[in-house]
């Protein structure tokens, strides 16, 4: 028997290792160990710009504005979502529940949407947002690095953005990651 | 009912599978030629069953069945027929039904074609296709049923992926899974030469026309995937270096190297365990390539759902299979003995090299697919390896290659002749010269190193190719005898070899030639592009099938001359708004006007995204023609068993006449 027989199976199980690992990091839930998680550039940075009509019902008209500047002061928790999306539906409830808690006001963030999909939708089923901006065109997501909805940001008081959850949120990811920066900030 | 059944019969094929499987390997072991022969109608019948499976799943698709989950995800009331034929394989459950129905189809034509094999070397082949189809049948069974159904049914369905609403999609996954699985096939043969211990000239030409024609379906699969990303992504490229694009792609370097070794095992007795690794290797690519796009280990555009239960089974099933096979090969390898000595200087020389380089690129692309998991399994950062890298290592050793290729027919088997190789190949060397000076001009009218370079090699190549056949025709007594001598197979080589050429000038000229132009325009804003003039016309909107439309009218002039009007489409399906752009292009030979439609920015002003591509379409076309030759290849008389058997029988009763 020759060892150089050998070399092809040791080079198999080293790279099954390597993908067995990566496969089991992506189980654990910690965000940088999932291999679909991109760390946002984002984070620890100014918000970008953004100046957005609020939806308002019934209409307003003029619709009133909201802007960057209107975030300073206190954090804020900023969700991207659609009528259109269905994974935003699979979060919804969660963020019902957020609401009643009192506990934090969510900003919602109607992205490519159209304002009476939008008043449809949490008519069915709940309106968990303290205030809703409608981005029709998606450049607020365009500047935010918004690449799949639902996305939710928290800023602080102070308009830097802290952390990005991409995806829909969950109770084990809120208290992870917002609830210990939401409650610092206090 | 008919889901049910589809269901049922999936399950009896995995039955039908391990009976497969297992009962030809006992026979084998007990010299028991009635178990032995149960592989070929176990086969058979496993083949009917998920055949049938499969039909049970399209009409769920046809009848709009939305009580099935998958059905529900994939299929919408407004959705074309075709599509909803197609979307059968559209997502995860139903590609990998697809698979399955592949891997049957590939083994259903072995027990047809392979019926004169010697009744062993049969069952053990399709003993270890069923080995395979075990774990994909299970794979499909217990972590990815099409079948189950969803409770409350939903009034409409999600509707099929926009991108994947193309020909170009449509036909994409099947072609390459007819390349992936079709190498299974090969596996299966070198698995069963290392159980029997028998690798010889019989041997190599029983495996080469199911390695040459597993190797066509990858090539057409991979070129439609080109084509297809060029059209429908809308930025203008052909290959991305994706990882899933690379995931395909190393199985072809692999069965590219592969069928050359093949030719040296088989003419020459030469390279017998290097073969039956790289037949083991080329199949765990396949698997590895299923892997990386199933389990969502590596992040890329083919954004497929992702689920670590799957990954993990695949990894496992990869691990067992490849595993068992490598340790076989370790065991049973080192018996192989070759038949006489290799020398450098001769074509079985030059095919080694062929495949040193073959081999190197698929490692090089390997590596840069699992560097990032490298990286960030020993720190936290997230890398991507990209273009620069892969062009940077690629194509030093795709050069080399591309040079060995004009030696191909020159030089000959055992002792090559220095004198008749500098003599036959004085002519293709200065055509190749004067080519890299004068074709950029003529194709292009402008010149670049990369054009020159490519220019050279591929005449170099086509050249030599062509002049070998011309030989060959010369020494006959008239020109139609000439070329009636010509085997098939040659025929093959030959345009292959000329389609990889062509698809060399398409490469190198498109790399250094072509320009893209991002622009915000409004209506009757005109851009200069490469000598044309690119006006917007009007944006209007429209209706399709299943989606609205925004139209673009845009003109194209050259020289004071409209030479095309495209109509770049942005289209927002239904239901959900996914958008999907649909480039229009104004096809040429010699060069493709593309424009893309991109954001409404508002009063009127729309951007624009057009590219001036020369010669991209010979990469397409140099893809179908070594589809062609490989297809003349693997279709070579001469392979037809009855004829070989004989022909071997005639040449051992020479030999033992000699004796």
């Amino acid at each position: 028997m020759r060892y150089r027989y050998f070399i092809p199976m040791i080079v198999l199980v080293g790279i099954v290792a390597l993908l067995a690992y990566t496969l089991n990091r992506g189980w654990s839930t910690q965000p940088e160990d999932d291999p679909t998680y991109v760390p946002s550039p984002l984070i620890g940075k100014t918000v970008p710009a953004f100046d957005l009509a609020v939806l308002a019902t019934p209409p307003a008209e003029p619709p009133a504005r909201f802007t960057q500047a209107d975030l300073k002061g206190r954090p804020a928790v900023i969700n991207f979502f659609a009528s259109w999306c269905v994974a935003c539906r699979d979060e919804h409830p969660f963020l019902m529940q957020l609401a009643h808690g009192d506990q934090v006001s969510i900003i919602g963030i109607d992205y490519k949407d159209t304002p009476q999909a939008a008043r449809r939708l949490l008519g069915e089923h709940g309106d968990p947002y303290h205030l809703i901006l409608e981005d029709p065109e998606g450049a607020m997501g365009l500047n935010w690095g918004v690449y799949g909805i639902p996305e939710t940001y928290l800023v602080d008081a102070h308009g830097i953005v802290r952390y990005k959850q991409v995806g829909p949120m969950t109770p084990a990811a809120w208290r992870k990651h917002f609830q210990p920066l939401l409650e610092a900030a206090r | 009912m008919i889901v049910e059944l589809g269901h049922f019969a999936l399950m009896l094929a995995l039955g039908v599978a391990l009976v497969q499987a297992v009962a030809p390997l006992i026979g084998w072991f007990r010299h028991d030629a009635r178990l032995m022969a149960t592989a070929t109608s176990a086969a058979r019948a496993q083949f009917v069953a998920i055949v049938v499976s499969y039909l049970c799943l399209t009409w769920a698709f046809i009848s709009k069945d939305f009580s099935v989950a998958y059905v529900a995800q994939n299929n919408y009331s407004e959705m074309p027929f075709i599509y909803r034929l197609t979307a059968v394989w559209g997502a995860h459950e139903g590609s990998m039904l697809l698979w399955v129905l592949v891997l049957a189809g590939w083994t259903f034509a072995v027990s047809v074609f392979n019926r004169r094999l010697p009744s062993d070397m049969r069952a053990l082949v399709l003993s270890v296709l069923g080995f395979v189809s075990i774990g994909f049948l299970a794979f499909v069974l217990l972590t990815s049923d099409p079948f189950t159904r969803l409770f409350p049914v939903p009034a409409d369905g999600s509707g099929l992926n926009p991108i994947l609403q193309d020909p170009g999609m449509a036909s994409h996954p099947p072609m390459l899974y007819m390349g992936y699985v079709g190498f299974s096939v090969a596996f299966a043969f070198a698995i069963a030469a290392l159980i029997t211990g028998r690798l010889d000239a019989a041997w190599a030409r029983w495996a080469r026309p199911w390695t040459t024609a597993a190797w066509v379906f990858l090539t057409l699969g991979i070129t439609i995937g080109s084509w297809w990303s060029y059209h429908v992504l809308g930025w203008g490229g052909w290959w991305f270096w994706d990882p899933v694009e690379n995931a395909s792609f190393m199985p072809w370097l692999a069965g590219t190297a592969l069928i050359h070794s093949l030719a040296v095992t088989e003419k020459r007795g030469l390279l017998k365990s290097w073969t039956v690794l790289l037949s083991i290797l080329a199949f765990s690519l396949c698997l590895f390539g299923t892997f990386l796009v199933r389990s969502g280990v590596l992040v890329s555009v083919h954004a497929f759902a992702s689920d670590p239960s799957r990954g993990l089974f695949v990894l496992g099933f990869i691990g067992a299979v490849v595993g068992v096979s490598l340790a076989l090969y370790a065991w049973r390898a080192p018996r192989f003995k070759a038949d006489g000595e290799l020398r450098l200087w001769s074509r079985e020389g030059f095919l080694l090299f062929n495949n040193v380089f073959l081999a190197a690129a698929c490692g090089a692309v390997l590596l840069g697919e699992l560097y990032p998991l490298i990286v960030n399994a020993v720190s936290t950062s997230k890398i991507s390896v990209g273009p620069p890298y892969f062009n940077t290592v690629f194509f030093p050793l795709f050069g080399p290659l591309f040079v060995l290729l004009g030696f191909a027919g020159v030089v000959a088997w055992k002792r090559a002749q220095l004198r008749t190789i500098v003599q036959r190949l004085r002519i293709p060397l200065l055509l190749a010269l004067v080519a890299a000076a004068v074709l950029p001009f003529a194709l292009v009218g402008k010149t670049a190193v990369t054009a020159a370079a490519g220019g050279l090699l591929a005449v170099w190549i086509i050249t030599t190719a062509v002049a070998e056949l011309w030989r060959w025709v010369r020494s006959r007594n008239s020109a139609v005898a000439g070329l009636k001598s010509i085997s098939r197979a040659t025929w093959g080589m030959t345009l292959a070899h000329i389609g990889m050429a062509v698809c060399l000038i398409g490469i190198s000229f498109n790399s250094a030639f072509s320009i893209e132009r991002d622009a915000r325009m409004a209506p009757g804003a005109v851009e200069h592009l490469s000598g044309y003039d690119f006006s917007l016309g009007e944006v209007h909107a429209a209706e399709g099938p299943n989606y609205t439309a925004l139209i673009a009218t845009v003109y194209v002039v050259k020289d004071g001359e409209r030479i095309a009007t495209l109509h770049p489409q942005k289209r927002t399906f239904r239901p959900g708004g996914q958008e999907q752009t649909d480039a229009g292009v104004a096809k040429g030979a010699l060069r493709d006007l593309y424009v893309s439609l991109g954001n409404d920015f508002g009063n009127g002003t729309w951007g624009l995204r057009m590219y001036v591509e020369p010669l991209v379409r010979f990469i397409w076309y140099g893809g179908l023609l070594m589809f062609i030759g490989g297809g003349l290849a693997a279709t070579d008389p001469r392979y037809r068993l009855a004829r070989a058997a004989r022909r071997v029988r005639v040449a051992a009763d020479a030999a033992a006449e000699t004796a």
